[in-house]
């Protein structure tokens, strides 16, 4: 059994899927949608099963895979899954036959829009997966090149320059991080993530780049920090985020928020952390004002917008700042006089339940402005509508809950992970979790606004026109999103019995080398 | 025959109506007799279910039976939640349910002509399996996600009508302010949690209202001096204020009148609002913690008495300014509820819960009568245009009066004077203070006044207006629900005199009852009598003898003092002065957050891409070559770097590196003059 492949399976199926629609060059528009979303489905079957099969116990990689990929420079191919991955992998598969659901309708190419959105998938899950720099930096970097085209060819009308800010901004960070680890290579002659993470814990790798010169190992922790910070993004490496988000096409959106956004704070549990544990303790008190900047001020930021996508956007930066700041409050506290190991692992449970449940709540409430979109011909602005809830009041209520997920109501997913998030940081640096309260007031500040302008008060503007009864596709796109809100937010256990054993462990070698 | 209902048990109390919810969720818009059928039946069910468990609580009063469980695992232990039944859990089950009841019946009637009927049902069904969820839990956290849920079941209701501006902007309104006082609650839980490791109220000596968790908190100081247990009571009691409408988040509260009034009745003025007076009076072992400390800067419950005072005072000043007939009744309750949190801060949760129950009577009797005045006037609610109405709305009108002669304190009969005259005393017994005992009596002239002025202007006079001229009784869905009510106005107050106080031992966990005789503290009841005849003398003699001839007049109080009269009229400028200052701050740092979006962060992006770009420039008019020779040395240092692999460890990364770095602003330049323009 263990030698079945499954995760290159999981990494290659869209792969193999999106070259099937590159051959098929006669398929019509509705088979290549079809063939492009049971590929894509690929990500949650595999994904089951790997979670059937998990054993939450066990705390280092199941399903190893290893090859000797390049001989001379010691490159493996190496894949493995924890909980970490397993839980981002089953993200990856949720959000993204949604996000497909709600490219149906898209008007040019649906085989070029599949192949590369498969394309995209199949990087993520190889981000998600890897355990060796080389070919992990392969998939980071290669998730842009479908990113680039899906934005600029399917997107609004000032695609063209987000998708090339989105991609430069990202390919510059990337660049200090690709620098910091040839550094890492040239000091150890490895790229194996768990190996490094073994070298950093005792010591040993800090030690190796010193020999170069007293400031490498900074030097190197903040390319690769830098390279992190531009993906997630980390306060105030933000700003590509709010018009590539707004700009891209609803499906691709719901994704890169979904599932690229995770690929970002993936690489802060994976590799910066574990690797650079006293660099990063160092510099936890700046990371911690930049990340509550991000709770905060993306929040606040939020209130000006205008146009939906832009608000959902920000709240995006606001959420993921969550997840930053509360590994940044782990970091800070590492080393400490006073064992904090509960505080720790309820922030990083967090972390990791906060990732999942805004990737589900984000890419709703994409969909959600999406449907508004198609149907108001492109219209998104907050004062474009008025009283949609009287004309359709099934749809209001859809959204409302994919809103009231987001804004962390108990019940629903988003308030597990927060809720966590807060005990973790509270815990760890008490006035960050006081100060980070205020992203919540205007967290609900700004959703409500949304959903009073446009939902309520007598209909108005482009709601007068009416608005066409949600489609089966849209209810395929938004139900299984929303069931998933109410599941999560009763029952979170379905996915802390995955990751606990692994926050265990985290949070009882709180040591700095 | 009652069932024995024990804790593993009193999940069902709130289960049956979040079944009824859900029901009503899933109900087309025809089943209307579905949707209402099912939130009826569960909510009876949970009042039955609620009497069993409140005879097996009186069993042993002293008890607090609890049913816990592992929410989910968190890393070497669990998150854990859990059921509890004592007589606070069941006497407030009890009262919710019936209450509850009495308004859904009353709904059938009121909401009988709106389009939304069935999720009007599934509304008030989820905020009844919220609010009672929020009475038996057992966890700190469990009470917290029900607190947040009565509140989304409130934002729900009050914009109900959603498609009215003001009503949608008062659910916003209302959900905003008493999420500031939420977030304090938050933080308290979290404090508490990272103290004491747990968020179960009782759980076998390790819960963190049992001595070991209190005996920690109140060892600890934190800013200020503050004993830790102070701290975390006062963030917790931010939660209350905010929920319980007190001073100075009570804004909230009179817009939240745009809601249906069985809403009205039910959330914001039986239930929900008086949640945060249940939530004090739950965690009561450690608010009252750090009382033996001394040399304390301040104890947690002093503030409660001076939050309490305060708004028991303001919210009845106001109150004597409002024409609009919830309006009125809604400072009232926001009266009435400072008047209960002054009672938990001078130390008798007790008289607090007392008042609590015969409030949640009479009130919702006042609401209720409010409601078939408006029903029966089409909707007309304010008091000017009103008149005259107590002879076509008999029933209406002498219900009406029980309740308001039951919120009045009109001595004796009515239950209101009971559990008022429990919190004078506890007041009158402070050391701390006097103050909250004066700003009670004067709170009892008040009181007293404009329930008169309230009756006056609505049921007696001539009709002011043609709606007021043709009203006529409401039908027996909505009579009926009155009748039973104002039967308990009067009875309930008879389980707390002094001379029986029955309601007061079984919540303290005693068995046997000591009264004292009346003559006991006899001088402040006397003086609260002469303060209500005051009152109802003041309020007769400017409204009732010369009752109001036309709408357009004005107001007696208006004559003498208008100034005085118009700040009233505007609720002393609260809102406005919260969009001045709050407003006005949360704006300024959207703007700029906006601004340093636009401007510094992006601004330098586009700076330094602007300066790749010149120097790309420069270097193309300069020579081709550079970027060209560029390249070159970038291919030579990959060579070089290929060797320094092969000879691992050989210390040449650093040319290496430069050599990277230079190929990589090279290519960035390229990709950024081929594409970006």
């Amino acid at each position: 059994m263990t030698k079945f492949p499954l995760l290159s399976l999981l990494v290659f199926t869209p792969c193999i899927g999106a070259a099937v629609l590159a051959i098929t060059r006669r398929a019509s528009a509705s088979v290549a949608r079809v063939l492009t979303l049971l590929f894509s489905l690929s990500t949650l079957g595999l994904g089951l099963v790997a979670a059937a099969s998990f054993d939450p116990t066990r705390t280092g990689m199941q399903w190893i895979e290893q090859h000797t990929w390049i001989e001379a420079l010691n490159v493996h191919y190496r894949l493995g899954l924890d909980g970490l991955s397993l839980v981002l992998v089953l993200l990856t598969g949720v959000v993204s036959p949604t996000a497909l659901l709600a490219s149906w309708r898209i008007k040019s190419s649906a085989r070029a829009f599949g192949a590369l959105f498969l394309l995209l998938q199949s990087a993520a899950i190889g981000v998600f997966l890897a355990l060796d720099f080389f070919h992990w930096f392969v998939f980071w970097e290669l998730s842009l090149i479908p990113a680039f085209f899906l934005i600029k060819l399917w997107g609004g009308p000032a695609a063209t320059r987000a998708a090339y800010q989105f991609v430069i901004y990202t390919i510059g960070g990337s660049a200090f991080m690709l620098l910091g680890f040839a550094a890492i290579f040239a000091a150890t002659g490895t790229l194996d993530f768990i190996r490094l993470a073994q070298e950093a814990a005792d010591g040993a790798l800090a030690e190796s780049l010193a020999r170069a010169g007293g400031w490498w190992p900074t030097a190197v922790f903040l390319g690769v920090l830098l390279g992190l910070a531009v993906k997630v993004p980390l306060f105030p490496f933000h700003t590509w985020l709010p018009s590539t988000y707004a700009e891209a096409p609803t499906g691709v959106s719901m994704f890169l928020t979904g599932v690229m956004s995770k690929m970002g704070v993936y690489g802060f549990l994976r590799i910066l952390w574990p690797l650079f544990p006293a660099q990063l303790h160092a510099v936890s008190g700046v990371l911690l004002w930049l990340a509550l900047g991000g709770v905060v001020l993306g929040a606040f930021a939020a209130m000006r917008q205008t146009d939906l996508k832009r608000m959902i956007a920000y709240s995006s930066i606001n959420h993921l700042s969550y997840c930053l700041l509360a590994l940044f409050a782990v970091s800070a506290a590492t080393g400490g006089p006073k064992p904090a190991a509960h505080a720790a692992a309820a922030a990083l449970s967090g972390t990791i339940l906060q990732m999942f449940n805004h990737g589900i709540s984000a890419a709703a409430l994409f969909a959600c402005v999406g449907m508004i979109e198609s149907r108001c011909d492109g219209r998104r602005g907050l004062h474009d509508f008025g009283g949609l809830r009287t004309v359709a009041p099934v749809f209001a209520g859809l959204t409302g809950i994919a809103m009231f997920s987001s804004l962390g109501l108990p019940g629903l997913n988003g308030f597990v992970g927060e809720f966590l998030i807060f005990r973790g940081v509270f815990g760890l640096a008490p006035w960050a979790a006081a100060i980070a309260t205020l992203g919540l007031l205007a967290t609900a500040v700004f959703l409500l606004t949304f959903w009073q302008r446009v939902f309520h008060g007598p209909a108005r503007g482009a709601t007068t026109a009416g608005f066409a009864a949600l489609s089966g596709v849209e209810y395929a796109t938004l139900v299984p999103l929303v069931a998933l809100m109410f599941i999560l937010g009763i029952w979170p256990q379905l996915l802390a019995r995955l990751i606990n054993p692994l926050i265990t462990t985290w949070a009882g070698h709180l040591n700095l080398p | 025959m009652l069932m024995s209902v024990t804790a593993a048990h009193v999940w069902l109390i709130p289960a049956l109506p979040l079944l009824a919810a859900g029901i009503g969720a899933l109900t087309p818009r025809v089943g209307r007799r579905l949707a209402a059928g099912a939130a009826i039946v569960a909510l009876a069910v949970s009042f039955l279910l609620s009497c069993g468990a409140l005879v097996t609580a009186l069993a042993d009063p002293a008890a607090h039976l609890v049913h816990n469980f592992a929410w989910f695992d968190l890393g070497d232990s669990a998150v854990r939640l859990g059921w509890l039944l004592d007589p606070l859990t069941a006497f407030m089950c009890v009262m919710v349910t019936f209450v509850g009841l009495l308004i859904f019946i009353f709904s059938t009637g009121y909401m009988h002509e709106d389009a939304n009927f069935t999720r009007f049902f599934c509304f008030l069904s989820l905020f009844a399996a919220a609010m009672l969820g929020l009475i038996v839990a057992n966890s700190l956290l469990l009470l917290f996600i029900c607190w947040e849920l009565v509140g989304l079941a409130s934002y729900l209701l009050i914009g109900f009508w959603f498609h009215k501006p003001e009503a949608a902007a008062a659910g916003k309104k209302a959900f905003i302010t008493t999420r500031i006082g939420d977030l304090g609650l938050l933080l308290g839980m979290v404090w508490l949690y990272d103290a004491t490791g747990s968020l179960l109220f009782y759980d076998g000596g390790n819960g963190v209202l049992e001595t070991n968790a209190l005996g920690a908190l109140t060892a600890q100081f934190t800013i200020g001096g503050l004993a830790v247990s102070t701290a975390i009571g006062l963030l917790i009691f931010c939660g209350a204020v905010g929920k319980s409408g007190q001073f100075p988040l009570h804004v909230w509260l009179p817009d939240a009148m745009e809601g249906p009034t069985p809403v009205s009745a039910l959330i914001h003025a039986a239930t929900m609002v008086a949640a945060g007076v249940f939530l004090v009076a739950r965690v009561y072992p450690l608010m009252t913690a750090d009382l033996p400390l001394t040399g304390v800067p301040l104890h947690a419950l002093t503030v409660v008495a001076a939050i309490g005072a305060i708004t028991a005072l303001l919210g009845a000043v106001i109150a004597v300014g409002q024409s609009d007939i919830k309006r009125i009744l809604a400072f009232s309750t926001v009266s009435q509820l400072g008047y209960m949190m002054l009672a938990l801060g001078v130390g008798s949760w007790v008289a607090a819960i007392f008042h609590l129950l015969t409030h949640a009577f009479f009130k919702a009797l006042l609401f209720l009568g409010a409601g078939s005045v408006i029903h029966a006037a089409h909707h007309e609610q304010d008091i000017r245009r009103l008149g005259g109405l107590r002879r076509p709305l008999r029933v209406t009108f002498a219900t009406f009066a029980i309740g308001m002669m039951a919120l009045a304190g009109v001595p004796f009969l009515f239950s209101g004077f009971w559990s008022k005259e429990a919190i004078l005393h506890a007041a009158h017994g402070w050391t701390v203070s006097p103050l909250p005992l004066y700003v009670a009596l004067a709170g009892v002239v008040l009181t007293a006044f404009y329930m008169t002025r309230l009756v006056a202007e609505t049921f007696f006079g001539t009709p002011r207006s043609e709606t007021a001229e043709h009203a006529h009784e409401s039908p027996a869905t909505m009579t009926v629900p009155l009748v039973v009510l104002a039967i308990f106005a009067i009875l309930l107050g008879f389980l707390g005199t002094p001379a029986w106080p029955w309601l007061q031992a079984r919540l303290e966990g005693r068995t046997e009852i000591h009264g004292h005789s009346l003559a006991d503290g006899a001088g402040l009841m006397g003086l609260s009598i002469v303060l209500v005849a005051l009152g109802i003398g003041a309020g007769w003699a400017l409204y009732g003898r010369r009752p109001r001839a036309r709408a357009a007049a004005t107001d007696p109080i208006e004559g003498r003092a208008p100034k005085l009269f118009h700040a009233l009229r505007q609720r002393l400028g609260f809102d406005e002065l919260y969009a001045a200052t709050v407003g006005r701050i949360s704006d300024g740092l959207a703007a700029l957050a906006d601004w340093l979006d636009r401007s510094v962060w992006d601004g330098t992006i586009r700076f330094l891409a602007r300066l790749g770009v010149f120097a790309g420039v420069v270097n193309r008019e300069a020579d081709e070559d550079v970027i060209n020779g560029g390249f070159d040395a970038g291919s030579e240092g990959l060579r070089r770097g290929a060797n320094a692999y092969s000879h691992a460890q050989t210390g040449d990364a650093h040319g290496y590196l430069r050599v990277v770095a230079i190929g990589f602003v090279m290519l960035v330049l390229v990709v950024m003059l081929g594409g970006g323009r």
